[in-house]
């Protein structure tokens, strides 16, 4: 950040003598002051789970969701700022049934991935307009393979086995790489993204936060859908007790 | 060229000018209302029967509908303007409790309905309306309209499907009109009541849009109470 | 109303459109003006539907052929569907303009579905709002030529009602439309001042009934037919193709 007072950080349509659009930077920034959001991808469906942090008890636990349905079949989590999540939101439901009603059926994530890229690259080009601050995965599980992407403010987005985005996407990223990925079930793979929000929360900056779990794989038949409460039970007792454990282990060490 | 045209006026089906064909956007769905007003009460009836040609949709539809505790609208006509029409109305009613605190006078009421109706003059609703009501003194008082909103302040009316048929007998059992001998007396609820049941008898007869059974509203300063009455059904 | 070609708005007024070509002020040109067609008669086309509730339910029956004119063109047209687990709805009338009207209902009830507020669309609902519709296309002198029938459980109590092109709707008991409101409603309705509250064995004998005597007259019908029925117990079910027992007997006068 060494440019910051330069001029260059006005405008998105207006590039810095080094070559940043400093706009979309600061818009990541806005994405790392953000709970963690996490996909794992396993052999059978897709996980995807946030940290949604709580800023007052007063509010009602079940508002302002980070996890969104897209279509039946698609899932969609963001973390950044939630009014331009909801818009993001909105146009990828609107691309998923405008494809629909073209062809009669369902868009293949691939496209949906795509015209939502595009379109969040559509607001990293004028001055008129600021990008938006929050990034998006979408996961789908179509024709017996799931598939998931992750879109940065910038509009750049790739295909991941497993990605994380957010306030603690680096250490969530260093947990997400020691999970055999290409082996485990969605069933087992919900524990651990339990565990990797659990592990990666942290409880001095922020105190109180609410663990959202979706899954759209076999078992939900194909459909995105909030786990069932048995699963999320299981899921989170399982994060609980591996960090006691991990407490435990640590003063062991002291 | 000049042949052809003269040719194609007596015989049509060889015409190659475009043809214009419309569907035609209304449906007579029959229904009458009667409404009859007094010094302290109104009471208005409509049929419930809710027919096109000569298949009966359903022997049971309501087409009184209440405005505000004091108001209520007849319609017959056509049954799906009457639908768009008391929805769009039903809503102004809520818009103008939730502007000014209080319900809307059925005067008001009265002048808003023929501002609706005259609102669509080119493409009106189809519909014989009768909006009945207590003014602010707590008098009944009726309002006629015609489709495209002209209206008329009336004691008693008949309208729909078989008003031309009850309006005569009407101005002679209500308006005393053409009697050698007219009662002074005030209008009785129960005599309203009566000729109102009578005069359905009558157009039941007579109107095959008009039948099955009557549902009468009675508005007095105490409410509205609902009655019905059988009619023939066949 | 919903417009399900929109796809992004503009990213400002007048401004360029995400995922559209941009063309610079003033250099569009107006494309000539055609005149507007309207449907005025309807092409492919299905027969009667009969609907009746019965204590714990409703039952919707359609038979399977859409015929060209006289001719029974095709014979395998399902046109009694499931709308969500609290409705059913039949449909006569124009094949394309109900195929057309089919989707966009299931794009309301996926719409529904991604809200994930856990409510379902109740019959007075769709009832409701497809009358608004076929009225706002009839006033547009463009209607869609159907008769929709609409059965369905209001928190556990049947519901039955009906919508012509007009935008004509009311509810009843029994509802039949075309040739079936001058043949199959008579039956139908002695039936029903004979014995008030009928069974759902009580209801699928008279559909039965009503089907094989519309088949004997209705020259636009079929023997194939579906029975769409929502029961309070055992929940959605479209049966068939059903077949009607037809008896040509008394053709051979022997």
């Amino acid at each position: 950040m060494s440019s910051i007072g330069t001029g260059y950080d006005l405008s998105a349509s207006q590039f810095s003598p080094d070559g940043r659009v400093f706009q979309v930077e600061y818009a990541m920034k806005a994405v790392e002051n953000s709970g963690t959001v996490i996909g794992l991808r396993g052999t059978d469906g897709i996980i995807l789970a946030a940290e949604k942090l709580i800023m007052s008890k007063l509010h009602e636990n079940t508002t302002n969701k980070r996890i969104f349905n897209i279509d039946r079949h698609i899932g969609m989590a963001f973390s950044g700022l939630i009014a331009d999540a909801r818009q993001i939101v909105e146009i990828a439901r609107k691309e998923a049934s405008n494809y629909r009603n073209q062809y009669g059926s369902s868009i293949p994530l691939k496209y949906l991935n795509d015209r939502v890229s595009m379109y969040m690259h559509a607001y990293t080009l004028y001055s008129a307009v600021r990008p938006f601050g929050c990034s998006v995965i979408l996961a789908s599980y179509q024709d017996d393979e799931p598939n998931m992407f992750l879109i940065d403010p910038s509009g750049v987005s790739y295909g991941y086995f497993g990605c994380a985005t957010g306030k603690a996407k680096q250490s969530a990223k260093t947990e997400i790489e020691k999970l055999k990925l290409g082996q485990l079930s969605c069933k087992e793979l919900v524990k651990e993204a339990a565990k990797i929000v659990y592990l990666v929360h942290d409880e001095l900056k922020d105190k109180n936060f609410e663990l959202e779990l979706s899954w759209i794989c076999k078992d939900s038949g194909g459909l995105h859908v909030k786990v069932p409460e048995s699963v999320y039970a299981d899921a989170e007792k399982a994060a609980k007790q591996a960090m006691e454990a991990d407490s435990e282990s640590d003063t062991e060490d002291m | 060229m000049m042949m052809q045209t003269e040719m194609n006026a007596y015989y049509p089906d060889y015409s190659t000018a475009p043809i214009q064909r419309q569907i035609n956007p209304y449906a007579d769905n029959g229904g009458s209302v009667v409404a009859i007003a007094g010094n302290d009460f109104v009471v208005v009836g409509a049929d419930t029967r809710l027919s096109s040609g000569f298949s009966i949709y359903t022997r049971n539809q309501n087409k009184l509908f209440p405005m505000s505790d004091t108001t209520v609208l007849g319609c017959a006509g056509c049954w799906c303007d009457t639908l768009t029409l008391t929805r769009i109305l039903k809503s102004r009613m809520q818009m103008y409790q939730q502007e000014h605190n209080k319900q809307m006078s059925t005067t008001a009421c009265a002048q808003m309905l023929s501002t609706m109706l005259y609102y669509k003059r080119f493409f009106p609703y189809y519909i014989s309306n009768i909006l009945v009501g207590l003014d602010n003194e707590g008098k009944g008082c009726v309002y006629s309209y015609d489709p495209i909103g002209h209206c008329e302040k009336a004691t008693y009316r008949a309208g729909g499907s078989a008003g031309a048929l009850l309006q005569p007998l009407l101005d002679n059992q209500i308006g005393q009109k053409n009697l050698v001998k007219p009662s002074s007396e005030d209008l009785s609820q129960e005599k309203a009541l009566a000729i109102l049941k009578d005069v359905f008898i009558a157009a039941a007869e007579r109107d095959i849009y008009t039948g099955d059974s009557v549902l009468i509203n009675i508005i007095t300063k105490d409410g509205t109470k609902v009655e019905t009455f059988e009619l023939r059904k066949d | 109303m919903f417009n399900p070609l929109e796809s992004a708005p503009p990213l400002w007024h007048n401004g360029p459109v995400p995922g559209a070509f941009y063309n610079f002020p003033g250099t569009q040109r107006i494309p000539a003006a055609n005149p507007i067609t309207h449907t005025q008669s309807p092409v492919t086309t299905s027969t009667s539907i009969i609907a009746i509730t019965y204590d714990k339910g409703v039952l919707i029956a359609g038979d399977l052929v859409a015929s060209y004119g006289s001719l029974a063109r095709y014979r395998n047209c399902p046109r009694v569907i499931e709308v969500n687990p609290n409705i059913i709805l039949g449909a006569g009338g124009d094949y394309a303009d109900f195929q057309y009207v089919k989707s966009f209902i299931e794009q309301k009830i996926i719409d529904e579905d991604c809200l994930d507020d856990g409510l379902k669309m109740k019959p007075k609902s769709l009832y409701c709002w497809l009358t608004r519709i076929m009225y706002q296309r009839r006033s547009k002198l463009d209607p869609f030529w159907n008769n929709l029938v609409v059965g369905g459980l209001q928190d556990g109590v049947p519901f039955l009602g009906t919508i012509d092109k007009l935008g004509t709707a009311y509810t009843d008991k029994v509802i039949c439309t075309g040739y079936g409101a001058h043949i199959a409603l008579p039956i139908l309705r002695d039936a029903l001042d004979k014995k008030t509250n009928l069974n759902l064995n009580d209801a699928k004998a008279l559909i039965k009934r009503c089907m094989e005597v519309l088949f004997y007259r209705d020259a636009r019908s079929f023997p194939k037919y579906q029975l769409g029925i929502i029961d309070k117990d055992d929940g959605v079910k479209i049966e068939g193709p059903l077949t009607v027992e037809e008896n040509w007997n008394i053709a051979y006068m022997t």
